[in-house]
């Protein structure tokens, strides 16, 4: 983690560096940078582990008050008897998913089985790694970090294959196909989304893209890219496809329950699907996490005068409120099909990112335009934003009418 | 436009989690068992036996015994045995009166065909028990409730009940009085009629309880023409 | 030749070893991906993180899928997944084949003129490698541009289902 200026920041927003700092800061010089990863690490995953327990609850919750009904309200604390407005259900949950039995099928891959959700998790984790949670809190600076961030998590897809293989069901291997055809259709436009970005700062590192998100226009306004015409239209396409390389609803074809049982994740019972579900949650949260990196301004507060709150708090504020636009959606809309999400991706999502590409190249050549030639930039942006979006949308839906038959 | 179908969707769900905090008609759980929804007052489960004066349950019981609602009962569920004294004079009280409710389907036939208003329709639904062969055999004790009791689940049919039962204590002992009136010859005739007119009216309000008792003048003009229940 | 060295360079060529040894067809197409992950590794060693990633994002991400595609859409049943030796016979001319290509390699290796210094090499930047790449080697990435915009122009043609008039699919 860099180390900036301690000294010139508010107690607040230096206190992570301080405490690691305190912890470490006794240890020789040639031990202290593994002992500082090792530290870095370990909070990462505590961060993110009581955040996966409490998004299960939080989902579970809004999901149930959007649909009229309390959501889980009666796990009480164990040997204690209180019951907590359902704050202990992920306690139980985890009880649960610990002492249900492992059951491997007979003719199954044990070692393929067993590597499956392993390797998922892996990858996951390991995507958490370059996303700046603060002004001084990112765990691993690398120039190329937009590209490690994508790299690990096509890797996961090679896990989904193998947990859909091993079963030796074929259900779960055409599960996992269609799954993989899924992961593989929105990896173009997740990244073609991300590619006007990098344009736009000028830099793979996500560092010096949260940085170029900083200044305020005249002084109030965030300079968010998501407030700029390619940027919204950037941020819409990165949600939807987020949405689908994280199999959440309504792109849950690979592992919805009337969907081939549970698709790739049939025979998996007791730890390993508390894994895979884990690795499910992780990866929601590493997306939705640079996806505020990118388009959201990272940990920079909106407004100057709020800048007192530290940076970690703007950067989890911004990314619960993500999460709970997952959610939102996952209560609302129905489940895609796959032949209706396939081409959702090809035939809308790429096309649009691809002259999203195109507006941001304009606007990033039209930046020195002055007085009346900025308003014209804003309405030649928007106009190149809305247009190929209604002419595309329009062709999206047709194809939708009066059924007709043909009887042989 | 597309989308504009999302932003509705997302806008109907947004109000339904908004709702759910402030406004009952968005938070339909009653949860259970810390709340119970207000059953409707027709609800019926199991039936039970009324008896009119809690201080001497056995003794003011309304069933005679007659087994018409063992003969009426479709899974034939009741089990009934007069009480007989010594010399085999039949009491006209039940000595046995099981009811098996595992095989009782809460058909209310038992009710309706009773003359004597002696067995109604409870209303208990928690009656889940580990004890299969016993518990869910009700015996006489068991089923034995206060007629308060009868107001308290079911109050205008139990209104309606003892109005009859009133107005027909009272026309027996009208009837009673015109028999220890001066002509005894005239009232050995007129008995006949006056209690045959007497028995009418307590088994239409038997069968079809009216909010208000039919006034008895009206009771013969309006043969058992089917009240609408409230 | 240090440690990091001699361990990345042992795992892929085990790895690579172990995948053609193995008759389990989708377990030998798994380690031949682990492979291509440990020359990843040695990307990173060297200190190319750009291309260590390009590598995991294109092979283990991308290549790997038409792999078992291609081994699963191949297969009559999934039982069948074995790789058998057509016969003995082939053993000889499979070892001189390899053994010639493993010649021409080895030679072109040991017989190119590759620089070494003593100081490690400056830190290349994603900035410097897009300067490459859109200024002296403009030609080379447009020519490669252009041969993959065909083989996807080829790939949709061949996967097209025809005519619109046999298509039965609801639209």
């Amino acid at each position: 983690m860099s180390a900036p200026a301690a000294n010139a920041m508010p107690l607040l927003e230096r206190l992570p560096v301080a405490l690691r700092d305190a912890c470490t800061g006794w240890l020789p010089e040639s031990w202290r940078w593994l002992a500082n990863s090792l530290l870095s690490i370990v909070a990462l995953f505590v961060v993110f582990a009581t955040l996966f327990a409490l998004l299960t609850l939080a989902e579970r919750k809004i999901l149930g008050r959007v649909q009229n009904r309390p959501g889980p309200n009666r796990a009480p604390l164990p040997f204690l008897g209180i019951r907590t407005y359902g704050l202990a259900q992920p306690l139980a949950d985890g009880i649960k998913m610990l002492t249900k039995e492992d059951i491997v099928p007979r003719g199954a891959d044990r070692v393929l089985h067993f590597l499956a959700p392993v390797a998922l998790l892996a990858f996951s984790i390991m995507t958490l790694a370059v996303i700046p949670y603060g002004r001084t809190l990112l765990p691993v600076e690398l120039d190329a970090a937009v590209l490690y961030f994508f790299a690990a998590g096509a890797a996961t897809e090679l896990a989904i294959f193998m947990a859909g293989w091993a079963s030796r069901n074929k259900y779960s291997l055409l599960a996992a196909m269609r799954a993989l055809a899924q992961l593989i259709s929105y990896e173009l436009p997740l990244l073609l989304s991300v590619v006007p970005v990098v344009l736009v700062a000028g830099s793979l590192s996500t560092r010096v893209i949260v940085e170029k998100q900083g200044e305020w226009l005249f002084g109030a306004l965030p300079q968010w890219h998501v407030f700029t015409p390619w940027g919204f239209a950037g941020f819409l396409i990165f949600l939807v496809a987020a949405l689908a390389e994280s199999n959440r609803s309504p792109f849950d074809l690979p592992e919805a329950e009337s969907e081939l049982i549970a698709g790739h994740l049939t025979e998996y019972s007791g730890f390993k699907y508390a894994l895979f579900f884990m690795a499910e949650y992780f990866g929601m949260c590493a997306l939705s996490g640079m996806g505020v990196t990118l388009f959201l301004g990272g940990w920079q507060a909106p407004f100057p005068a709020l800048g007192f709150i530290p940076s970690y708090g703007w950067f989890a504020a911004k990314l619960l409120a993500l999460l709970f636009v997952f959610m939102w959606i996952r209560a609302t809309f129905p489940r895609l099909r796959i032949d209706q999400l396939t081409r959702l991706a090809w035939k809308f999502l790429v096309p649009l990112a691809l002259v999203n590409l195109f507006t941001a190249a304009f606007w990033v050549l039209s930046a020195g335009w002055a007085g009346p030639f900025a308003f014209a930039r804003w309405v030649v942006a928007g106009a190149l934003v809305v247009g190929p979006f209604l002419v595309l949308g329009r062709r999206l839906s047709t194809g939708l009418g009066p059924r007709t038959y043909r009887y042989a | 436009m597309l989308g504009s179908g999302l932003l509705q969707g997302l806008a109907v769900t947004a109000k339904n989690l908004a709702g759910s905090f402030h406004d009952p008609t968005r938070y339909v759980t009653t949860e259970y068992p810390e709340q119970r929804t207000k059953l409707p007052e027709n609800y019926r489960n199991f039936p039970f036996l009324v008896h009119d004066d809690p201080a001497d349950p056995a003794g003011t019981l309304r069933c005679v015994a007659c087994q018409i609602c063992e003969k009426e009962c479709p899974p034939q569920c009741i089990y009934i045995v007069m009480e007989r004294d010594e010399k085999g004079k039949a009491l006209k009280r039940p000595k046995v009166f099981d009811i098996d409710i595992s095989v009782c389907m809460s058909c209310q036939i038992c009710v309706e065909v009773c003359p004597f208003d002696a067995i109604k329709m409870d209303q208990k639904y928690e009656i889940a028990t580990r004890d299969r062969f016993g518990a869910l055999l009700l015996h006489r004790e068991d089923l034995s409730k206060s007629n308060a009791y009868y107001h308290q689940i079911h109050p205008t049919e139990a209104a309606g009940v003892d109005a009859a039962l009133a107005e027909q204590k009272a026309k027996q002992a009208a009837a009673k009085a015109a028999k220890a009136a001066p002509a005894p010859k005239a009232a050995a005739t007129t008995t006949t009629p006056a209690t045959a007119a007497t028995a009418a009216p307590a088994q239409d309000a038997a069968i079809s309880p009216a909010p208000a008792a039919p006034p008895p003048a009206t009771a013969p003009d309006t043969p058992a023409k089917p009240t609408p229940a409230p | 030749m240090s440690l990091a060295f001699l361990l990345i360079a042992f795992l892929t060529v085990a790895t690579a070893a172990v995948a053609m040894a193995l008759r389990n067809l989708i377990r030998s197409a798994l380690l031949l991906v682990a492979s291509w992950a440990g020359i990843a590794a040695f990307y990173l060693w060297a200190g190319a993180e750009f291309v260590a990633f390009a590598q995991v994002l294109v092979y283990v991400g991308a290549i790997s899928m038409v792999v078992l595609f291609a081994v699963l859409l191949t297969r009559p049943s999934r039982d069948e997944t074995e790789a058998t030796p057509a016969s003995a016979g082939r053993f000889l001319p499979a070892l001189i084949t390899g053994g010639a290509v493993l010649g021409v390699l080895a030679g072109a290796i040991v017989g190119s003129p590759l620089r070494t210094s003593a100081k490690p090499p400056a830190a290349f930047t994603v900035r410097e490698l897009g300067l490459q790449l859109m200024g002296p080697h403009a030609a080379a990435l447009v020519v490669i541009g252009a041969l993959l915009t065909v083989a996807l122009l080829g790939a949709i043609v061949i996967a097209a289902p025809g005519r619109p008039g046999d298509r039965e699919d609801t639209r």
